[in-house]
């Protein structure tokens, strides 16, 4: 039977939301605070969904130590503690939860295969919130 | 269509093990969980059912019925017990997530009157969960 396994990792991250594609009067009005030429940061909360069929001698979609130790390795080791504007995913787009969300979602999706990746979805605060799912 | 999901909690003690392994292959798959004597979670539950708003009760289900199955379908059944000995779904199958999700599905399937199931949610704890939506 099929199952969709849900795994939240945490990390803390700074960057500063600006487009060189914009004025610097754009960017204020666009991105209000979150323009702040020295950065801010915040706590991320990352889940991770991937599915799968239930494999009958484990009992498991997949073995988590597998799934923790991918993420530990190739997305917390990569952002956690990070100025995310100075990462090569972000010279050109902007470090908002949403790029994050596509570019966590393009790292699992090329190196993780023990399970389909259903879903990357990440909460920049408490009240906000984002999902990819590969669409 | 309206989704509606209750919450419940409870909390049980499990094992990983498969006796079709060696001690060995069961320490490497399955680390702490090993255990033979057991360790325990404190689950949430989170049921969602779905249906047509009745015109006349403004409801998708009746709530108190919904709360009612639950309790005796999962709570009655799992909430402080040792899953592996005491649940007769794992007496052959590995109390996993992902497994206490199915079984708890098909334990509440057949029992409710005018909503459909269309999830069940395990948390083991808050940063794992599992969703099962009666998928083959």
């Amino acid at each position: 039977m099929k199952a969709h396994l849900t795994r939240r990792y945490m990390f803390s991250a700074s960057h500063r939301l600006h487009s060189d594609q914009m004025s610097a009067d754009e960017n204020l009005a666009t991105y209000g605070k979150c323009n702040n030429p020295y950065g801010h940061g915040h706590n991320y909360a990352v889940e991770i969904t991937v599915s799968g069929q239930v494999d009958e001698s484990t009992g498991m979609v997949c073995n988590l130590v597998d799934l923790d130790g991918f993420i530990h390795q190739h997305v917390l080791e990569r952002y956690d503690h990070r100025n995310l504007n100075l990462l090569h995913e972000f010279t050109e787009d902007v470090p908002t939860t949403e790029n994050l969300c596509i570019a966590i979602y393009k790292i699992v999706q090329r190196g993780f295969h023990k399970a389909h990746l259903e879903k990357v979805r990440i909460e920049e605060t408490m009240m906000n919130s984002f999902e990819y799912a590969g669409e | 269509m309206v989704y509606l999901t209750r919450k419940a909690e409870f909390s049980a003690s499990h094992y990983y093990h498969n006796p079709d392994f060696t001690p060995e292959e069961n320490v490497r798959i399955f680390g702490k969980c090993n255990n033979p004597h057991g360790h325990g979670h404190n689950y949430t539950l989170e049921v969602t059912v779905k249906g047509a708003v009745d015109p006349k009760s403004g409801f998708v289900v009746d709530l108190k019925q919904l709360k009612e199955v639950m309790n005796r379908e999962v709570l009655d059944a799992m909430d402080h017990r040792f899953l592996n000995k005491e649940v007769p779904e794992f007496a052959n199958r590995i109390p996993t997530t992902e497994n206490i999700a199915i079984a708890i599905w098909h334990r509440l399937a057949p029992k409710l009157k005018t909503a459909q199931l269309h999830r069940v949610r395990v948390y083991e704890t808050p940063d794992l969960f599992v969703d099962f939506y009666g998928e083959a």
